[in-house]
């Protein structure tokens, strides 16, 4: 087996290991966190079944950033649903024979990749012209933009410009489903592709990117606003014993 | 007036280019040992204060989910950049909610975050040092803690949260505000923000008798430890003799009475304002509290109504029930706590209350919404009541009211400008800068409409607002309260 097959074997497992057991560690970690008062930013709903319905408006059409400003809203929503169709294009090279739907989504998901390019670009563009989030902005939030934006481009020139062997490709990752070793194609772009697609995963858990997760346990979105009829309490909270009443 | 210049209203508001460091000499007086160590902090710096900050940074972190999330999910959009009221007032970027927060975030990465630790410059991580302490200082006390950031935020960061974890780790290593601090003391020795001991309110109480009965000719009670009356009335002690507050105390006597309810303030909860949320003590936010509930349980009352303030109206409505509770040996029929506009509205629907709209027809009313009631808490059993009820109430009230913008009201509304501990002369400053944004859409309504009474319910902006409408070329009495409107309106005499 090629030296160069072992090496992305490798990676791919280690990449995931990392994304998986790093995002689960840091959910455990939101999720063992103790809320101790009642912080929902108001008006916020009374019900538990309200919060799902804010919480699902907050990560499908970003109810919050569309309220606070359109460009960033416009760009955001952009990249980030044009990568959702992306990564939904790209089960067909984990799964055999391809699920139905995702045969019906693949020529969305192929021009999804411009639309991610431009999504990526316009947030960009807004770390140099606005003086504000210049001022804001750290080397990392640049190579954060720079690798998803590599990953981009590359993806889309094999698809259109440098072809790989798609067919020896999906074979590779078939085989690392079921731990079986399968030669990977070593064209330069592909496997330029692949190393920052593995480099995303490993630093995902210790970046900003833990806003995917994330979102779901802020205090102030996926509270309910019931403190006067229901005593909450948590953590620190959990131990108050006041004296008198019934 | 003073050695700064009054920010320029506009015809239109304008998104200032930044200019960094102009509010760095921006620091409120450092507490006192008196002032600290009553709230069980240190008197001064302590020896090792980095070690001892950046553990308690990490304790906070512990046992805040809210803290944790929004330290950990920041992705530096931006969203957040032209909503707070300092940044818009001053142009200074680290008044930006996200500069502020990356403030106590550098830190929190270089001590807990695996990148942070690795690579500082790469990820903006920074150590524990005197310069960065002395930045928090300064712009841990231009936040007023309003969360007006916190709505604009696709993830719901709340700068509020960020800053009360900062304040608390200032006081932890013995770097206090003496304003907060000292205010908090005086709750502790002698029950309430202004240090009016039992005989000095019991005097103002009578007196205000006396003045309502020569006003009106009728005897409106000002009660005091009277037991088993049915509601306890807690208030900021504000109320007791700031102008315009007691104008709104006024108005709640006048209400209770009308109604028929008997009530009563206690001496040993005479205060509704909580200041240790500001510093973000919750150790002294429960001990403040408790008496709320120890005077319940004394007097035998049935139900607490809480007066017009905004922080204490979120300590009352979100955290009371946590810290004081449960309340089982209340009424379960009311809301606890109620606020007075939640009963004043309750009344007007049931028709218990003659108000005669013309006795306000000098006034051309709009309404502030106070930052802590429209984003912390709610009237009524609608979310949103917290605009629609004080609202409802004004309008009872008067013939005459109009709106502010919409991006200026409501869930957006623009704080005064002194909230979050930083109502003190020593910040005069960046409580005038701050208010431009405030300052900004009154003037609309004042050219448009002719407004000449802007309503709040909030015992610190009516307290700002008279201090620094005049920098804005309006008059200091502008600034009303609520029920000093329904104080005016009602016609007592009529249900008895």
């Amino acid at each position: 087996m090629p030296a160069v097959t072992i090496v992305y074997a490798v990676l791919f497992y280690v990449a995931t290991a990392v994304l998986v057991g790093g995002v689960a560690y840091k959910v455990y970690v939101y999720a063992s966190t103790p809320a101790p008062l009642k912080i929902p930013t108001t008006p916020a709903p009374t019900t538990l079944l309200g919060v799902a319905g804010r919480m699902l408006r907050e990560v499908t059409v970003f109810e919050s950033l569309f309220k606070s400003n359109k460009w960033i809203w416009l760009f955001g929503i952009m990249f980030h649903f044009a990568l959702l169709l992306v990564l939904l294009q790209h089960l067909r090279y984990f799964t055999q024979p391809v699920w139905f739907w995702v045969v019906l989504e693949q020529p969305f998901g192929v021009y999804a990749g411009f639309l991610m390019v431009v999504g990526l670009l316009g947030l960009w563009a807004r770390r140099f012209l606005v003086d504000r989030v210049r001022y804001i902005t750290s080397p990392s939030d640049h190579l954060m933009l720079a690798l998803l934006l590599a990953i981009a481009v590359s993806g889309l020139a094999m698809k259109f410009v440098f072809h790989t062997n798609i067919i020896a490709l999906k074979q590779f990752f078939l085989g690392l489903l079921s731990f079986q070793l399968e030669p990977l194609p070593a064209d330069p772009v592909l496997l330029i592709h692949l190393a920052l697609v593995a480099t995303l995963m490993i630093i995902f858990p210790i970046s900003k990117l833990l806003h995917a997760p994330g979102v779901f346990f802020s205090p102030t979105r996926n509270q309910v606003d019931n403190p006067r009829e229901h005593r909450h309490v948590a953590g620190w909270s959990a131990s108050i014993n006041n004296p008198g009443g019934r | 007036m003073a050695n700064f210049e009054t920010p320029a209203l506009r015809e239109y508001p304008v998104i200032p280019l930044i200019h960094a460091g102009v509010m760095a000499e921006s620091k409120p007086y450092v507490a006192k040992p008196e002032h600290q160590e009553p709230l069980g902090f240190p008197g001064k710096l302590v020896d090792n204060w980095e070690s001892v900050a950046v553990k308690k940074l990490g304790e906070l972190v512990d046992e805040s989910r809210a803290l944790r999330v929004f330290l950990d999910t920041c992705v530096k959009c931006g969203s957040c950049t032209d909503k707070c009221h300092y940044y818009l007032g001053t142009s200074d970027p680290k008044n930006m909610p996200v500069a502020r927060q990356d403030l106590l975030r550098s830190v929190y990465r270089r001590y807990y975050t695996l990148s942070g630790k690795l690579f500082p410059k790469l990820v903006g991580a920074r150590d524990m040092t005197k310069e960065v302490l002395d930045e928090w200082y300064s712009y841990f006390h231009q936040c007023s803690q309003c969360r007006r950031c916190s709505v604009f935020c696709p993830y719901g960061i709340d700068t509020a949260e960020v800053s009360m974890a900062a304040r608390d780790i200032m006081d932890a290593v013995g770097v206090g505000q003496k304003y907060s601090n000292e205010i908090i003391g005086k709750v502790f020795k002698i029950g309430n923000n202004l240090g009016l001991p039992e005989p000095a309110l019991r005097n103002t109480l009578d007196g205000l008798e006396e003045d309502v009965k020569d006003a009106t000719g009728v005897d409106v009670k000002f009660p005091l430890d009277e037991k088993g009356a049915e509601v306890l009335l807690i208030t900021p002690s504000a109320d007791f003799f700031a102008e315009p507050h007691i104008d709104g105390l006024i108005g709640y006597a006048k209400v209770f009475h009308q109604a028929g309810i008997r009530w009563t303030l206690s001496s040993h909860a005479s205060e509704a304002a909580n200041f240790s949320m500001f510093i973000g003590s919750h150790e002294n936010m429960h001990k403040v509290a408790i008496r709320i509930r120890e005077a319940a349980l004394d007097l035998g009352i049935k139900r607490i109504v809480v007066g017009e303030c905004g922080h204490a109206w979120r300590v009352a409505y979100s955290f009371w029930n946590t810290l004081i509770g449960p309340f089982n040996f209340l009424d379960p029929n009311y809301p606890v706590p109620q606020h007075i506009c939640e009963m004043t509205y309750d009344l007007i629907q049931r028709g218990a209350l003659t108000l005669d709209k013309s006795a306000n027809d000098d006034k051309i009313v709009t309404y502030h919404d106070s930052c802590n009631v429209a984003r912390a808490t709610r009237m009524g059993t609608m979310p949103g009541g917290q605009f629609v009820i004080p609202r409802a109430v004004i309008k009872a009230c008067v013939n005459k009211f109009h709106d502010m913008e919409p991006g200026s009201i409501n869930e957006s509304t623009f704080c005064c400008g002194g909230g979050g501990g930083l109502l003190t002369d020593d910040l005069m400053e960046i409580r005038v800068k701050g208010a431009q944004p405030r300052m900004q859409a009154l003037k609309h309504v004042v050219d448009d409409h002719g407004v000449n009474y802007l309503a709040a319910i909030c015992a610190i902006c009516k307290t700002q607002f008279a201090k620094v409408l005049p920098y804005y070329k309006y008059p200091m009495d502008m600034i009303g309260s609520v029920h000093g409107l329904v104080s005016n309106a009602i016609q007592l005499g009529t249900k008895e």
